[in-house]
């Protein structure tokens, strides 16, 4: 599966339109983490623990993105666009999307 | 004897409050300190770092008119959560009233901001060219009360190997 941010896929060719998927996922993060990172803000920085967060949330959003596109029977995904939305204090929604299509 | 006594836990009872009344001065002071080495140190390592990658650019375009051939083509994204600490946050409540750019958060951003291209770049070392670059910015939690706020930044791109010309 090859995924990219364009509208092509560079030094291929897309024959089959499969039309959007995307996979989403809402994440919220735990107390131990939230507690860490209460105390990592006196100091400021990075806050590892939801970088990690975000991290995992991107990946599982991806991932049933390109389970969507395999149902359909393509083999990448062109136009991938990621967004976050806070739903309530505490969780986040991560989504990504894109054209599915096969290519040669 | 008991006067004596009783002045010393006076005494005792000031220096307390003394103590009680500085722990948020002491911790404003401590933020300000760490936060200002951790800013300092961040910068260089981002800038060295920034220079090992400046020969493969990402760029915001899609195409280049005289694109090499292609081998191949994946998406890389690298990101990074950060928040303010507690010296600028409480400076930032003096700015809040007067109003204008806030610069101890720009900086807070900025070096977030390019760290997150850092990263998108090192998850792919052995690419040519980052085509399509797209910076995001989401606020994570808004940091009501006492809650943490902080922001997460965002950098993704399709990275791209060029063709090489056999052996």
């Amino acid at each position: 599966m090859t995924l990219t941010n364009l509208e092509s896929i560079p030094g291929r060719t897309i024959t089959e339109h499969y039309g959007l998927v995307q996979g989403s996922t809402i994440r919220a993060k735990h107390v131990g983490r939230d507690l860490m990172a209460g105390l990592k803000n006196i100091v400021g920085g990075e806050l590892k623990g939801y970088t990690e967060l975000m991290r995992e949330a991107r990946q599982q959003a991806t991932d049933r993105m390109v389970e969507q596109a395999e149902e359909l029977g393509a083999n990448a995904i062109i136009n991938v666009r990621y967004t976050t939305t806070s739903v309530s204090q505490g969780a986040a929604e991560m989504l990504a999307y894109g054209t599915a299509v096969r290519c040669q | 004897m008991e006067s004596e006594y009783g002045e010393m836990s006076q005494g005792m009872e000031i220096f307390l409050d003394i103590l009680f009344l500085s722990i948020p001065f002491l911790v404003l002071l401590l933020a300000y300190v760490t936060g200002k080495i951790a800013e300092k140190r961040h910068y260089t390592r981002i800038r060295v770092r920034e220079e090992q990658w400046v020969n493969i650019p990402a760029i915001t375009g899609k195409h280049l008119p005289d694109l090499p051939a292609v081998a191949s083509a994946e998406l890389v994204v690298g990101s990074v959560v950060v928040s303010v600490d507690h010296f600028k946050r409480f400076l930032s409540n003096f700015r809040k009233f007067f109003g204008g750019e806030l610069k101890s958060y720009s900086s807070v951003i900025d070096r977030g901001r390019r760290e997150a291209i850092l990263r998108m770049k090192e998850s792919s070392p052995e690419a040519d060219l980052f085509l399509n670059c797209r910076l995001e910015t989401s606020s994570v939690s808004k940091g009501k009360g006492k809650a943490v706020g902080c922001a997460e930044l965002v950098a993704y791109a399709t990275a791209v190997r060029f063709q090489r010309p056999a052996g």
